[in-house]
């Protein structure tokens, strides 16, 4: 029942946020930080007193096999504790920016995190593009409506991408529940049920790159990504948190939960494509960071670079690529949040995101300048934060699979200290041309940013609960491999 | 005929009453809510006796098969009916001329869609066929000193005589072949058609009542009506049109063709297709140039008809139940678009230029809800019943391997995706502000835009009831 809490208090926090917003225009803020608090209270509760894995279950329409089906094993734990918590840096991030129709700004605002914890947990294939949709809808509101200059093209660009590769999905559930039927007649969305299905290996082909291309999409990975950086750069501040944070993490949860484990084979023939895909988006999404001179857009494409990590490392498929994987999106979670809050919070100031315009702002806003400069050398991967453990890992076990794809994702090391230290040297250092005089974080944004410092230094220094929680969930995943590796004689 | 015949038949002969006892209310004295009142009690009546016509004994009675499907068609036709009902009491409101006989006309043409639907022989075919265009023609020019509405009703008109005439030479043709004008045996007769001598005759037919059927559902490449009528036709018309009169045809397609087993008999499983395919491709594509929302909504309805024939060709009870829970949404969202443009629109004044509706959101919020979430259900988004709708008619195409129309079905509602976005979009932007006046409260309008979304989101949360409803009656 506590998982079902974990989907409900956010969706009637944003229902309640909106009904006060007669009560007066800034009451939905403390009712959807409260809202936040309490699911991250509800999270951190289901991860200190329940260990193991969690599960709820009901009939949902059982004329076809659908079970409102949540569980919770250590990777949806870590992630729901990641939504939670940056729910809650985005409602704090979004206080002083959003001033027009606040409750329903709120509303969309936790709708979507309610979603996206509803991704994290369904283990029916049914509820889980059911969840995987509902997140979809107020995203593209967040975008439309309180977005920046462009927002309505990035709006619809946003939506119609990750619509068409949810559908190409949702066909390719149904294929996967009548091909399953149709082996057991036993019709079910039951992805525990669903995971022994024997498919021939033209179909798992097939379905497998149903769910994966929506997945990449919203990764996203060459050549899916081409929505992303209109997304971030025109949504909120609070919309690019979410979506860099949180909503790129569903694709490689989807990644991690279904591809891998569904279609073992398949993903086996495809992983070098798949690979390659990885260390492309890694080399591309830097390349094109190098050119922006909008802050917003530079950092959406530094994502598609660090989301690279996570195809190359997922198809990589070995103990320590995963365990980096997981790393990597829990703490490209927190830096590029947190890069997006402090670019909200710049704009907020200063009125641009023109890189050119900035520098020297360190004089002026000393607090706003170390929390850039910590984030952005988490984001190039320093040792001693999160970031560098992930990308770390992720190559160690890359090499055991293709030293070359190693070699290559590796030069993002070089690319990624490239972009960020250029994030840091244009804005916070050098002259300030400008003359900017700016206040510096208030007291609200150096909690937030104090919060998240003190957990990409915490993941950086002992991310070993994280390994912990995950540990079932990566050994288990193993064994298919060796399976299907011994079927067509090779070794492990 | 039997006392247990005469109650089978009573959801008839309560909408035939209701209809004479409005015609004589308005003869002695004209109230405008009398007639309504009374118009919704007949609807009401017909409604509570549709278990009668569900637990009938016999099923075949004066040409007609009255049992579980028809009920559950019938009480579908006469609920849309009532809720067209209650959109026109707020819009013909403030109507100058003589207002009573809008209602006698909407029980006449529910008459002739319950007839359609619960039709067993090319007789009440025909005559329920006529009796709804016959009231639809005078429906649509009823506003009639206003302008656009003639011109909208001559163009509903003169194709839908086309079609009927289309629909006779068909029916001549089949029973002159094979000496049947009862539906069911023509349905079975058409299981082996390939293998009979002649059978030429009977496809000849067939396509013609094709062409028929095509017209009244809107169908590519027979749409090219319902942009125009759509536009010019009284809001809640077109409501009535958009759900009433297709709906009806709808159950006489699946009565038709259901026992025929189209799946192996090559020629019409690909005439079908082709409709389908043209359907959905060229009603989202068209749509996406309109800068009306009626128009949209048309050109989202022939596409909608085509998703539903997806579900259709995949054949067998799977099909009749997708096919009949996707009509339900259908019914749902589409009542709800159009009434919510009805609340705002009055004979000569439709709000239906997008342009209209910019800004809305600020100015009226809640019609904005309503509207929003009527288009996400179109749209096929989670939450809403158009999400279960979409779902199971996947679930059916994906279960008969129709993969190219499956496809299609993906492809083209996504680009359908982009015009719905647009009416959104339209609602939410910042606009100047007062426009136009804001519509008066209305009673019938809140309750029947209330208990619509109500449904909308009932459906697409618990649909669990709904589904077990639609297996147990109407197979």
């Amino acid at each position: 029942m506590i998982l079902v809490w974990l989907i409900v208090i956010p969706a009637a926090g944003g229902l309640l946020s909106w009904l006060t917003q007669r009560v007066s225009p800034a009451w939905p803020k403390y009712v959807a930080f409260t809202a936040m608090a309490a699911d991250l209270i509800v999270a951190a509760c289901l991860a200190a007193f329940r260990p193991g894995a969690t599960e709820f279950m009901v009939p949902w329409i059982p004329q076809f096999g659908i079970d409102f089906y949540l569980a919770c094993d250590g990777l949806s734990l870590v992630l729901v504790l990641l939504t939670a918590f940056l729910g809650l840096m985005a409602v704090a991030s979004a206080w002083t920016e959003i001033r027009d129709r606040t409750g329903f700004f709120y509303f969309n605002l936790l709708l979507t995190l309610s979603g996206i914890t509803g991704v994290f947990l369904a283990l029916d294939l049914f509820l889980f593009y059911f969840f995987w949709e509902v997140m979809l809808i107020p995203m593209y509101f967040i975008i439309a409506l309180w977005g920046h200059e462009n927002r309505v093209y990035a709006s619809y660009k946003f939506f119609l991408f990750t619509q068409a590769s949810g559908l190409l999905m949702f066909v390719a559930i149904l294929a996967l529940y009548f091909l399953h039927g149709q082996n057991t007649g036993h019709y079910t969305f039951n992805y525990t049920q669903l995971l022994g299905t024997r498919l021939s290996p033209a179909a798992a082909m097939l379905i497998m790159l149903g769910f994966l291309i929506a997945f990449a999409v919203k990764l996203p990975s060459i050549p899916f990504h081409s929505w992303l950086p209109d997304a971030h750069t025109e949504a909120p501040t609070a919309g690019s948190v979410i979506l860099a944070g949180l909503l790129l993490k569903t694709g490689a949860y989807g990644i991690l939960r279904f591809v891998l484990p569904l279609f073992a084979t398949a993903v086996h023939h495809f992983a070098p494509v798949a690979m390659a895909l990885g260390v492309a988006s890694i080399l591309y999404g830097a390349l094109q960071a190098f050119g922006q001179r909008d802050l917003k857009r530079m950092i959406a494409y530094t994502s598609v670079s660090h989301m690279g990590f996570v195809l190359l490392g997922a198809f990589a498929w070995n103990r320590l690529a995963l365990y980096g994987v997981v790393m990597q999106i829990l703490c490209h979670g927190i830096s590029t949040g947190a890069l997006f809050i402090l670019v909200g919070g710049l704009q907020e100031r200063l009125h641009t995101r023109d890189i050119d315009l900035m520098g020297g702002l360190w004089a002026a806003m000393p607090r706003m300048g170390g929390a850039m400069m910590l984030f952005a050398m988490a984001s190039l991967g320093l040792p001693g934060l999160g970031n560098f453990i992930g990308e770390f890992l992720v190559l160690l076990g890359v090499f055991e699979v293709s030293p070359v794809l190693a070699v290559l994702a590796s030069l993002g090391f070089i690319t990624a200290c490239v972009y960020s230290v250029w994030i840091v040297q244009r804005t916070i250092q050098g002259p300030n041309a400008q003359e900017w005089k700016s206040p510096d974080l208030c007291g609200r944004e150096t909690a937030v940013m104090a919060a998240m410092s003190v957990l990409i230094l915490w993941l950086g220094l002992y991310p070993r609960p994280v390994f912990t929680a995950v540990a079932p969930y990566v050994e288990n995943l193993r064994a298919p491999v060796v399976v299907s590796q011994a079927l067509r004689g090779e070794s492990p | 005929m039997t006392p247990a015949g005469l109650l089978a038949l009573l959801p008839l002969i309560c909408l035939g009453a209701a209809a004479v006892l409005v015609m004589l209310l308005v003869a002695v004295r004209r109230t405008y809510t009398g007639a309504a009142v009374l118009t919704l009690v007949g609807l009401g009546a017909a409604f509570l006796t549709l278990p009668f016509t569900a637990g009938a004994n016999p099923h075949r009675l004066f040409l007609l098969m009255l049992n579980g499907y028809t009920a559950f068609y019938a009480g579908l036709l006469v609920l849309a009916a009532a809720a067209s009902v209650l959109m026109s009491f707020s819009y013909m409101s403030n109507y100058l001329q003589n207002r009573e006989e809008f209602f006698i006309l909407l029980l006449l043409a529910t008459l002739g869609a319950t007839v359609l639907a619960a039709s067993d022989h090319f007789a009440t075919f025909f005559l329920g066929f006529e009796l709804l265009s016959v009231s639809l023609y005078s429906l649509i020019a009823y506003p009639y000193m206003t302008q656009g509405h003639i011109e909208a009703a001559i163009k509903y008109l003169v194709p839908a005589s086309v079609s009927s005439a289309f629909l006779l030479f068909g029916m001549a043709l089949i029973y002159a072949w094979s000496g049947q004008m009862e539906i069911s045996r023509i349905g079975f007769q058409l299981r082996s058609i390939q293998s009979h001598a002649g059978h030429q005759w009977m496809i000849a037919g067939l396509s013609m009542i094709v062409v028929a059927i095509g017209f009244k559902l809107a169908l590519a490449p027979f749409h090219l009506w319902a942009p125009d009528v759509y536009q010019g036709a009284p809001a809640p018309v077109t409501a009535f049109i958009a759900t009433v009169s297709k709906g009806a045809v709808v159950a006489l397609l699946l009565r038709l063709f259901t026992p025929a087993d189209i799946q192996t008999g090559a020629t019409l499983f690909y005439v079908f297709s082709l409709m389908a395919a043209v359907s959905m491709i060229a009603g989202n594509l068209l749509a996406l140039l309109q800068n009306n929302v009626k128009r949209i909504l048309a050109y989202s309805s022939i596409a909608h008809l085509g998703y539903i024939l997806v579900a259709f060709l995949a054949g067998g009870a799977r099909a009749i139940d997708a096919v009949t829970f996707y009509l339900v949404t259908y019914f749902i969202a589409t009542l709800g678009s159009f009434g919510v443009i009805s609340a705002l629109s009055s004979p000569g004044r439709e709000m239906e230029d997008l342009a209209d509706y910019r800004g809305f959101s600020r100015r009226n919020p809640w019609l904005t809800g309503v509207f929003t979430v009527m288009v996400l259900s179109l749209a096929g988004l989670p939450l809403t019943a158009g999400f279960i709708g979409k779902f199971y008619l996947a679930l059916a195409g994906v279960g008969a391997a129709l993969w190219t129309l499956v496809i299609i079905l993906v492809l083209t509602s996504t680009i359908g995706l982009y015009y719905y976005l647009r009416i959104l979009v339209a609602l939410f932007v910042a606009a100047p502000e007062g426009l136009r006046p804001e519509p008066p409260f209305s009673y019938s309008n809140t309750f029947l835009l209330a208990l619509l979304t109500f449904l909308l989101f009932w459906l697409g949360v618990m649909p669990t009831p709904i589904i077990a409803l639609i297996r147990t009656m109407v197979r």
